[in-house]
């Protein structure tokens, strides 16, 4: 293993970490929630009465954020290598997978961690597992 | 006042996904990709997060109600099966395969970028096709 020092953030990656933490911490307390975003996007396709306004107050406030974060600095944008059929098929697994799961990055992994969750860490141990292996297949076997 | 607090919420964290770097899918994959020239900084997101979160959790345990008076709704769930490991696992593919997981996902499509939307669309399917295989469902599984 190499550490590529070039890519790595330390700081800005902490500082956004500490954001989120505080996001969360927001919900939990104000709103007695999990900030999921699988759960909160995944709940949409299930409407229920009362229970729509706040996901999508929840969504829109991430797709406004860029918006907010323009206001005081350059917008960094996104690297998105993968190609239509990668992100389709990306998509359909992260669709499927996290509501299976009951959760992706946020809802097990940092929502969950932080509530010590044995469940949420196996759900985490699963996913960054199977994350990390096909990263390693496809870069470095296939060669994508 | 949910609903303001979720739009909130949902702003600061997407503020906090682009400002970890987690918005951009190559520096996710560069995180991933352990046996390449690794980017270790979606680590020191986890780790700024989760150290906002432990104690914010703390708090948000021994509370029955909100600060704003919003019933606790935090997940009861203990059992780690197959569908928490399975789903987890479908999911860290689909992760790897693009970079993307729902959060960063719906930032970029703040972005106005159309890859993002494409994912989107396609991980939106991903959820209806799990509705739809759970309407099949005999017994009602609790999802977190």
């Amino acid at each position: 293993m190499t550490i590529d020092w070039n890519a790595f953030t330390p700081w800005f990656s902490l500082a956004g970490g500490v954001l989120i933490g505080i996001a969360a911490a927001m919900f939990a307390l104000l709103n007695g929630r999990i900030a999921g975003i699988s759960g909160v996007l995944g709940g949409l396709l299930k409407p229920v009465n009362g229970d729509v306004a706040w996901r999508v107050a929840f969504i829109l406030g991430l797709v406004v954020a860029p918006l907010a974060y323009a206001l005081f600095s350059d917008l960094p944008r996104p690297e998105i290598d993968a190609g239509t059929g990668a992100l389709v098929l990306a998509g359909l697994l992260v669709g499927i997978g996290t509501r299976y799961g009951s959760g992706c990055t946020s809802g097990h992994g940092v929502c969950g961690l932080s509530r010590l969750s044995p469940r949420s860490l196996a759900a985490t141990l699963a996913f960054m597992g199977a994350g990390f292996v096909t990263v390693y297949v496809t870069r470095h076997l296939f060669g994508i | 006042m949910y609903i303001l607090a979720s739009f909130l919420a949902g702003l600061v964290f997407g503020v906090g996904l682009i400002v970890s770097g987690m918005a951009n899918p190559a520096k996710v994959l560069g995180f991933l990709d352990l046996a390449g020239r690794w980017d270790p900084s979606l680590a020191l997101v986890m780790a700024g997060a989760i150290s906002v979160g432990l104690i914010s959790f703390a708090v948000a345990k021994r509370r029955t109600q909100s600060f704003l008076g919003a019933e606790m709704k935090l997940p009861k769930a203990r059992d780690i099966d197959r569908r928490l490991v399975g789903g987890g696992l479908l999911f860290g593919i689909g992760w790897g395969v693009a970079g993307f997981c729902p959060g960063p996902a719906v930032v970029a499509l703040g972005m106005g970028e159309a890859k993002a939307l494409v994912f989107v669309v396609a991980m939106l399917a991903g959820m209806g096709i799990f509705e739809l295989l759970e309407r099949r469902r005999p017994r009602q599984a609790l999802a977190a």
